[in-house]
């Protein structure tokens, strides 16, 4: 089977990771679709690894997923400590800077 | 038809699926489960695409750790806030939706006009062996100074969750009984020998946080637990005072 399809999948993924980021308003809602949106590009770089036959992509997919557990750990100790102070998960609610 | 064909042909649609429910979901478990299932398909697609060693961490980071730090998360701050999903900024999804379409139609033409129909050129070779020794080849070789500051990114992540996760102890330092009768009977005053007024007391409401009213109307701070003052989760007492009371002054007399 042609690899590309592989590609598509993963813009499709991608793109509705986006849109998620964008509509949803609860915080941790819009994490899970940032670690959807990082999962798609990990399938891209996977698959330019077998088209080119190049294991450097599969490396790179690598680091990709450590920086996204990072991002989850300083994401989630924030939405919680924001959780604390305000009693809500929300974005639409920590709007502090617009009043 | 190959098996690898059938096998995407299967999953992807699923995938799909389970991605596009994760944005109509109202509860924030329910999306996290459906994305639990697009990382395991993600994880059978690497092992498809000769990259086991990914499929695996993919299993273990991401549907092991990831998911079970939200759903950690997700109980913390309380599994039924759902969210609420009305739209604020008016337009806003209609804007969003279209917007992706058009960046997936900018994206699928640009992949179909790069497709040139060539076999891939597979990882026979780079994998010949051994997968993991390939990419720890690579990991411990090209790219060790990126492996070491990505694990340097690691540890000051774990140390940020850390500093924010952390909550100021109270500072009411912890003493014996002893030490507490001894500073109430041998203190500067023996005014509170008997304790201090209990919270609520003759005041409207029988709550901690509220103040407990002095004969003649007015609140008393004493009667509320120091670490309430502390945590900022007590009102002006001043608000609690009773009007219209007979004053009593300092010598008891009306």
């Amino acid at each position: 089977m042609n690899p590309t399809n592989y590609l598509y999948l993963s813009a499709i993924l991608f793109s509705i990771g986006a849109v998620g980021v964008v509509v949803r308003r609860n915080a941790i809602v819009v994490f899970m679709c940032i670690e959807l949106m990082l999962n798609a590009a990990n399938l891209a770089f996977v698959t330019f690894a077998k088209m080119n036959g190049n294991l450097e992509g599969q490396v790179i997919a690598f680091f990709t997923m450590v920086v996204a557990a990072c991002e989850v750990v300083v994401g989630l100790a924030i939405i919680v400590t924001i959780f604390r102070s305000r009693r809500s998960a929300s974005v639409d609610d920590a709007s502090l800077l617009s009043r | 038809m190959t098996g690898e064909s059938v096998l995407f042909w299967v999953l992807a649609p699923l995938a799909v699926a389970a991605a596009i429910a994760m944005l109509f979901m109202k509860k924030a478990v329910h999306s996290a489960i459906l994305l639990a299932w697009v990382m395991i398909t993600l994880a059978i697609f690497y092992i498809t695409l000769e990259a086991p060693f990914l499929g695996i961490v993919q299993i273990v980071v991401y549907t092991g750790a990831v998911m079970m730090l939200f759903l950690f998360i997700l109980m913390l701050v309380g599994v039924d806030s759902s969210d609420s999903l009305v739209e604020k900024i008016k337009g806003l999804r209609t804007v969003a939706i279209f917007t992706v379409l058009g960046f997936v139609g900018a994206l699928t033409s640009l992949i179909a006009r790069t497709d040139n129909g060539q076999a891939p050129v597979g990882l026979g070779e780079a994998n010949s062996g051994g997968n993991v020794q390939g990419i720890a080849e690579l990991i411990f070789g090209d790219y060790v100074w990126a492996f070491e500051v990505i694990s340097a990114l690691l540890i000051t992540a774990a140390l940020g969750a850390m500093v924010l996760g952390h909550s100021e102890k109270s500072g009411v330092a912890k003493t014996s009984q002893r030490a507490r009768s001894i500073a109430r009977f041998r203190g500067k005053s023996i005014a509170t020998a008997a304790g201090l007024p209990g919270s609520g007391v003759y005041a409207r409401n029988n709550a901690v946080d509220l103040p407990a009213l002095l004969p003649d109307g007015k609140p008393s701070d004493l009667s509320i637990a120091e670490v309430l003052h502390r945590r900022g989760d007590v009102q002006e007492t001043k608000s609690y005072a009773l009007e219209g009371l007979p004053k009593i002054d300092e010598e008891g007399n009306k």
